[in-house]
């Protein structure tokens, strides 16, 4: 057995879409139309076979309070890799991501969390060195 | 409204406002991860949201909303009453 999709709510699949490529850096990997919406999925470029992560229409009535009381506690809802966070802070911040924690040293590694503009808090990792 | 001193008599709020006073601003998330990993304080999210209620309540955290988070921010204000009630005042003897 093994993880091969998981999934974030978006409000707008293109402009997640954008967001997730554009900025973030992922490669679009499915785009299939399925009624008004569409089977949308990205891949991390450093791993095209690993795992999907799929940008669900945000739609069901469940998702909007569930989000809400997840983002008004800083809560993420996925964590991406990075080799070095601090890094990432600066050009994410650079292209107008705003942060609700920076880079924070935890010991074992340094995190940080940002919005992706879709209604999700992100956290990002890097493993320090031991 | 609970007393600033019944909020300072804790080692976990005393340990909360540390890292407020030390760099302002931080979610609920924040202060939870922070508490775990750098102080080894494994309390509950339920239980660190009360302390900051309580802290809240004496005055001595405030929150604010940035976009749809909400950020804690140490306030020190309450603390002056302390030196009002007892002055430090310089001692001739």
């Amino acid at each position: 057995m093994r993880i091969n999709l998981t999934s974030v709510y978006v409000d707008d699949q293109r402009a997640a879409l954008a967001f997730y490529v554009d900025v973030l850096g992922f490669t679009k990997h499915r785009d299939v139309p399925i009624g008004e919406d569409s089977w949308l999925t990205v891949v991390s470029p450093e791993a095209p076979d690993g795992p999907e992560l799929l940008l669900e229409p945000s739609g069901h009535p469940a998702v909007k309070p569930y989000r809400d009381a997840l983002v008004e506690d800083g809560i993420p809802l996925a964590q991406f890799a990075v080799n070095d966070v601090e890094a990432e802070y600066e050009r994410l911040t650079g292209m107008g991501v705003e942060f609700t924690q920076p880079p924070t040293d935890i010991g074992v590694s340094v995190i940080a969390v940002f919005d992706d503009t879709c209604g999700n808090l992100i956290q990002l990792i890097a493993e320090k060195p031991a | 409204m609970v007393t600033v001193f019944r909020a300072l008599d804790d080692q976990t709020r005393r340990v909360i406002l540390d890292e407020l006073a030390a760099s302002d601003g931080k979610t609920l998330f924040e202060i939870c991860s922070i508490l775990t990993t750098r102080h080894g304080l494994g309390l509950t999210r339920q239980a660190i949201s009360q302390h900051l209620g309580l802290l809240e309540s004496a005055g001595l955290v405030v929150t604010e909303r940035r976009g749809r988070s909400k950020f804690h921010y140490f306030n020190p204000v309450p603390l002056s009453e302390i030196t009002r009630r007892w002055p430090i005042t310089e001692r001739n003897d």
